[in-house]
């Protein structure tokens, strides 16, 4: 087993090809970490997305994880959006409302600007 | 000449435009112009490679049958590929690889489109959690101008980009497709109509983002045994110098369509060259040649900010200087070293199973001065870059 992250979780074999595990264990992943990128959607998208009616823009933002070397895209909270954001800039994971179906509320997790920008990345 | 050039003997296309039709159609179209470019018939063709759609159903997942049997069964061998956007490359690889093993001497390479309306969606229904490609949609929306868009803020924030220099992408574009005969949008674009136009995903505008089209191209390619004896000589002939279809290298740490989540640098260090310079560079190696050699590039401008992206992985210039680059003049026709003289996608539009076929079909015309109206004086060589979703690479190299 080699130590290398995966995400979204999967199952079956590990990614990198000088390892031969087919053995991938669940493993919590910083909650911290940098800009990457941000765009914002200022249109509904296609299903398989349920969009708010009416649509409101929401901002998605690529977060660098540090220690796990990888970068994981995800919305931002509602109201935030592209104005509010930067490379570089420290954010943190949150969960928020994809959507609500028959009374259910389907949870998604987001990345918000970091409340205490010098708190160090990890679980 | 390199033993293993191949001749591009035709080429032919449909126009681009919308609508609506049997791809088939615009397909048999392309094809016609590509034998009678050639100078050859149908029933010479040994071998059809197809370029798949898998927005048209069955057929379109068979192209390469589906287009033999549009011209009329003949006994021709067939293949099709699916690599998304980079699947003419991966035709063009296929009929390559049987022509210089000897299997035969004549291929036609071919793809064809018909697009809805509106944003690409995931293909086919039903919940797939396993599918990134269904994921990206259902869980963030990110729908493919969303990548676009993170690549561009890149360019903003990192390099300090502004919305006119992505804006001067189209405007030198329109311009080069301005006269282009297969061209679905001919019209001069100024920076105040894409600052004007809405915008779709922060920071890219409608006139950023290149359209889904209908469309089709096609190329007759073929040994040098067979082309002298059709020819009789091979003194400035368009050939085939280098065809990549490069896949990246573990870890693939820039994110890429569809994918919302990049590979892990944790464990392995990235490669010294990243995933969409190594398509070119493979090429390079190829070939034997490098930027410097270059008279033309045809890249894949889904974005404006993309081309830009391209002249740096390409190497017409450093990360970080393709607004230099473009300010300068140096990639507009009459400039150094002209991008996209067909007009890219901003004046085309995407067909997809086509597009990488276009690009080819547009060297070969600037090589043999035949792309009238937007014509690069003396061109001798010239690269195509283009990148298909889930990893595909593609970058041709045509000379004479």
């Amino acid at each position: 087993m080699c130590g290398t992250y995966v995400f979204p979780p999967r199952d079956g074999a590990c990614p990198n090809p000088a390892c031969d595990s087919d053995e991938l264990l669940p493993t919590p992943l910083s909650r911290f970490g940098n800009v990457w990128s941000y765009a914002e959607n200022r249109y509904a998208p296609p299903l398989p997305y349920r969009a708010s009616d009416p649509f409101e823009p929401y901002a998605l933002v690529a977060v660098q994880l540090e220690a796990e070397g990888i970068i994981v895209l995800g919305q931002a909270p509602k109201g935030i959006l592209a104005v509010d954001l930067k490379v570089g800039m420290r954010m943190q994971l949150e969960t928020d409302v994809l959507y609500n179906e028959d009374g259910i509320d389907y949870m998604v997790y987001v990345w918000a600007p970091a409340v205490q920008p010098s708190e160090v990345g990890g679980a | 000449m390199n033993d293993r050039d191949l001749v591009v003997l035709g080429v032919g296309m449909h126009p681009w435009g919308k609508w609506g039709r049997d791809f088939t159609e615009y397909g048999m179209v392309a094809a016609r112009a590509a034998l009678k470019d050639a100078g050859i018939e149908w029933k010479d063709v040994q071998y059809v490679a197809g370029a798949d759609t898998i927005r048209n159903g069955y057929p379109g997942f068979i192209a390469g049958a589906t287009f033999a049997q549009k011209l009329g069964w003949t006994g021709a061998r067939v293949s099709s590929s699916y690599a998304a956007c980079a699947s003419g490359s991966q035709s063009l690889q296929a009929a390559r690889a049987s022509i210089l093993a000897g299997f035969c001497d004549v291929a036609m390479v071919i793809g064809a489109d018909t697009t809805p309306k509106g944003f690409f969606a995931p293909v086919g229904g039903g919940d797939r959690k396993n599918d990134p490609d269904w994921l990206r949609f259902h869980l963030l929306g990110a729908t493919n101008p969303v990548y676009f868009a993170l690549f561009a803020r890149r360019r903003m924030d990192l390099y300090g980009a502004t919305a006119e220099d992505f804006a001067q992408v189209k405007v030198k574009n329109s311009l080069h497709g301005l006269n282009n005969p297969n061209a679905r949008f001919r019209k001069e674009s100024a920076v105040e109509d894409v600052l004007n136009s809405p915008v779709v995903s922060d920071p890219l505008r409608l006139l950023d983002i290149c359209a889904t089209s209908d469309g089709a191209a096609a190329m007759i390619v073929t040994s040098r045994a067979y082309a002298e004896r059709h020819l009789g000589s091979l003194k400035g002939v368009p050939r085939i110098k280098a065809v990549s279809t490069s896949t990246p290298t573990y870890p693939q740490t820039i994110l890429e369509m569809p994918d919302f989540a990049t590979d892990s640098s944790a464990v392995v260090m990235p490669p010294v060259r990243g995933f969409k310079d190594s398509i070119c560079w493979d090429a390079y190696e190829e070939a034997g040649v490098g930027p410097e050699d270059l008279s033309m590039a045809e890249v894949y401008d889904l974005s404006t900010a993309l081309e830009l992206d391209w002249y740096e992985h390409l190497g017409l210039c450093a990360p970080g200087e393709a607004e230099g680059l473009l300010r300068s003049g140096a990639t507009a026709l009459g400039g150094r070293i002209p991008v996209n003289p067909s007009g890219g996608l901003a004046c085309f539009g995407e067909a997809i199973p086509a597009q990488a076929i276009a690009q080819v079909c547009e060297l070969v015309w600037q090589l043999r001065g035949q792309a009238h109206g937007r014509q690069i004086e003396n061109a001798q060589l010239g690269i195509t870059a283009n990148q298909g979703l889930f990893g595909h690479g593609s970058s041709v190299i045509v000379g004479i």
